[in-house]
């Protein structure tokens, strides 16, 4: 970073031999022609998000180095809070200087600034303020309370927006490990929940995996085109016709894989529910919304970008996985019995919209998906805030029953859950509606009607899941073993199904409720009594509710977000 | 490369110098190879760490043939020198140094299916190289040294230049790396309930030993 700072240093000893240079006349040497050639002007304001969040989490690093230990609690969220805010606002401020001027490539042709990398940005901003929000009050109601979440969280940002900004697969892959390697370090955050270190060791092997499946995708579309850069890519292809393409479809083929792991698209989705449990609460829905934001936006980059003139190619590689994704991701949901697990595969499911989205490869679909993103942004913030107020001091209850009852005990809480889970299901007036809308619509202007049809049959296989957690909340808190309660079906599906998911032993969720947790679901009765006390709600995540929840209703009955989504895509 | 010597009949001294990367390369392949295998099939930890650092080696030599000498160099320094070094120190601070059974499989019937996977990886790619001859796209910037300049002045240059904020946001997975470190490796505090029964029969008599010492 420092580097970048002293750009005026590094533009002059470029410049310097070039000065230096007598040429003679009719002979110019070719080292002054290189030097002269290579001048390369860095552009700040189309990386400012980017630089604010980096420096930032350097700002926190210093300032925890200089105070003393554990001064002030709530000092750090606060700043972080402030960083990713102004982040936010640099975003703004890039969204109108795009529209001032033209979409362009900065810093050597490595970076897009374009409207489509200012959403991004904007949306992992917002993300990042949402993580800091609701990660204060669960890390000091853990006592993992330090700087570190913090700076690791604002260091993920940082590579999701290098993804999202990424014009080329060298940018794409470095963002990419910046962004993973800080996420396996906060799955594995919580120190005394084995299952968090269990988690976040998995979560290490299989993404290096795919990021080295990744990197030999990169290698083999740079081996067939000569180039790593998207554009030129896409020049090339157009121009040239590869008689024997099949380097080209299996750098293609490498690359959607790597990224279809970090958006956890089915098949590559197995880590997700594992990471999803292991994982803090709160960083559980940072994850859900900036990981897959970020492969989402690097699988545009690539299929949309890079191997546009190859569409007829990717296109029916992208509908089979957005086939599977959407009906894997919702039937296995249904067979969760533990609270974080079934919104792993929920939010599986509804990566499958996105795809849909993607496989229009049309401005449409783009706008569709990129609406999508930044919705589910919204309703996976409000659904891990609620979920990581009721699973209780050192997540002892992640199952089902924990929410049960929540209708009495905070209606308030229950209501707006009621809402994030409707948005998610896809009910009208509800920002989810208008997103699953969007990119089915555009399915179908692409003639795709197959694969919309099977999108709105897994919204319906999905709506039932959703709204057993709703019915459950407003059902009786008592759990009563002799007489069948209302909610029947809610029972049938909570019986494990063997092999699905088996449920965690005692000895790795530690806590007061951990034996009451992991019964065995044999018996007639799954559903254990909800805990006991009431669930306070902090200031932070209050907030965080209202926002969520507030943005989830606005951006289901009017269009501004739409169109802001709509006009990202422009430059595609 | 192979596609370079294939190429039209040349000039004596062409010839030679295409002999001489031949060669290197074949040694440099024979290295990495053998390399590789003492890895996997080496029964002592530390010697496995030894076996990389040939196999480290021959991939310094495939980049002096491919006139790439600043990556030799630094694929021996850095890999060589200090990857190794650090598997080395693992090693001896994990208390491996010693003979590990390999016989017991953590999946049963797992070495048939890495046989089998493996061998079928070997077909795919030899039926691949047979089927015809591959398009590649247009010679890239990053290739075998071309035109004037020094191999790490045009590295330098492309560093500092074109690929100046890759080079840089590099040093954010740094920043991380030393966090993760202190977040992962910190002695956890746990409460007293959390300590598994050894633990606790450990701190009691270690409080056993302080009011002994204190009387």
């Amino acid at each position: 970073m420092i580097g970048l700072l002293s750009h005026t240093l590094v533009g002059q000893t470029v410049q310097a031999p070039a000065t230096g240079c007598q040429v003679t006349p009719g002979k110019v040497t070719g080292l002054c022609q290189a030097f002269n050639s290579l001048h390369i002007p860095v552009e700040y304001r189309t990386i400012l998000p980017l630089l604010v969040l980096s420096i930032g989490a350097l700002v926190l690093l210093v300032i925890s180095a200089v105070l003393p230990k554990r001064s002030r609690p709530g000092l750090y969220p606060l700043l972080t809070v402030i960083i990713s805010g102004l982040a936010a606002g640099a975003s703004v401020f890039q969204w109108i200087d795009v529209g001032n001027h033209a979409a362009t490539k900065a810093i050597g042709n490595q970076i897009f600034y374009d409207r489509f990398s200012v959403l991004f940005m904007l949306l992992i901003s917002v993300a990042t303020l949402f993580g800091a929000l609701l990660s204060d009050s669960y890390l000091q109601r853990e006592g993992l309370d330090g700087v570190e979440a913090y700076v690791l969280m604002l260091l993920a940002s940082t590579g999701a927006m290098l993804m999202a900004a990424s014009a080329g697969t060298i940018m794409l892959f470095l963002g990419l490990e910046i962004m993973s390697i800080a996420l396996y370090v906060m799955t594995a955050y919580h120190r005394r929940r084995a299952a968090s270190g269990e988690g976040g060791l998995k979560y290490f092997i299989l993404g290096s995996f795919s990021s080295a499946i990744f990197l030999y995708g990169a290698a083999l579309a740079y081996g067939a085109t000569g180039t790593t850069q998207f554009d030129e890519m896409s020049v090339f292809l157009a121009r040239t016709t590869l008689p024997n393409d099949g380097i080209l479809l299996g750098g293609m083929a490498l690359l959607i894989v790597g990224l279809g792991f970090k958006v956890a698209a089915v098949p590559f989705h197995f880590w997700s529910p594992d990471v999803y449990e292991a994982a803090p609460t709160p960083f559980t829905g940072y994850m859900a919304a900036v990981a897959k934001a970020a492969g989402f936006a690097g699988l545009f980059r690539v299929l949309l970008e890079g191997f546009h003139s190859q569409e007829a190619n990717w296109r029916p590689a992208i509908w089979l996985i957005a086939v599977l994704t959407l009906l894997v991701g919702s039937v296995l949901a249904i067979a969760q019995r533990d609270l974080k697990r079934m919104m792993a595969y929920s939010s599986i499911s509804q990566a499958g919209y996105v795809l849909i989205g993607l496989q229009s490869a049309s401005s449409q679909g783009t706008a569709g998906a990129l609406f999508y993103l930044l919705t589910y942004t919204f309703i996976i913030a409000g659904t891990f805030a609620v979920i990581g107020l009721v699973q209780g001091e050192g997540e002892a209850r992640n199952d089902l029953g924990a929410i049960r009852g929540l209708g009495r005990r905070r209606p308030g809480l229950a209501l707006v859950m009621l809402l994030f889970l409707l948005a998610q299901a896809g009910v009208p007036f509800t920002s989810g509606f208008l997103a699953k809308f969007y990119v089915i619509a555009a399915a179908v202007n692409r003639g795709q009607y197959a694969l919309a049809i099977i999108g709105m049959l897994a919204a319906a296989i999905a709506a039932f899941f959703y709204l057993r957690v709703g019915l459950l909340m407003y059902s009786s808190p008592e759990v009563d073993e002799t007489k069948e309660p209302t909610d029947g079906a809610a029972l049938a599906g909570l019986r494990p199904i063997p092999g699905f998911d088996t449920p965690r032993e005692p000895a790795l969720s530690q806590g007061p409720g951990a034996v009451a947790a992991s019964s065995d679901g044999d018996g007639a009765v799954a559903l254990l009594a909800p805990p006991e006390g009431r669930v306070e709600i902090p200031f932070t995540v209050g907030i965080t509710l209202a926002v969520c929840a507030a943005f989830t209703i606005f951006a289901g009955v009017s269009s501004p977000v739409l169109d802001f989504a709509k006009h990202a895509t422009t430059y595609f | 490369m192979i596609a370079a010597l294939l190429a039209t009949p040349q000039p004596m001294s062409v010839h030679l110098a295409h002999a001489s990367a031949w060669a290197v390369f074949a040694v440099g392949a024979v290295l990495i190879l053998s390399g590789a295998l003492g890895v996997v099939l080496l029964r002592n930890p530390v010697h496995c760490a030894l076996m990389l650092v040939i196999t480290l080696f021959g991939i310094a030599l495939e980049f002096i043939d491919q006139s790439a000498d600043f990556l030799a160099a630094v694929q021996i320094i850095v890999y060589a020198g200090a990857v190794v070094i650090l598997f080395l120190f693992v090693i001896m601070f994990l208390g491996v140094d010693r003979r590990e059974r390999f016989m017991r499989e953590p999946f049963r019937g797992q070495k048939p299916l890495a046989v089998i996977l493996g061998l079928i990886t070997l077909a795919e790619i030899l039926v691949l190289s047979r089927v015809g001859n591959w398009s590649t796209g247009q010679h890239g910037v990053a290739g075998d040294l071309n035109g004037p300049g020094e191999n790490i002045q045009k590295l330098g240059q492309s560093i500092y230049t074109r690929y100046l904020l890759p080079f840089e946001m590099t040093s954010a997975l740094l920043v991380i790396a030393v966090v993760a470190t202190v977040v992962l490796a910190r002695q956890q505090s746990r409460a007293p309930s959390e300590l598994t029964k050894d633990e606790q029969a450990g701190v009691a008599a270690a409080a056993a030993d302080k009011a002994e010492a204190k009387r």
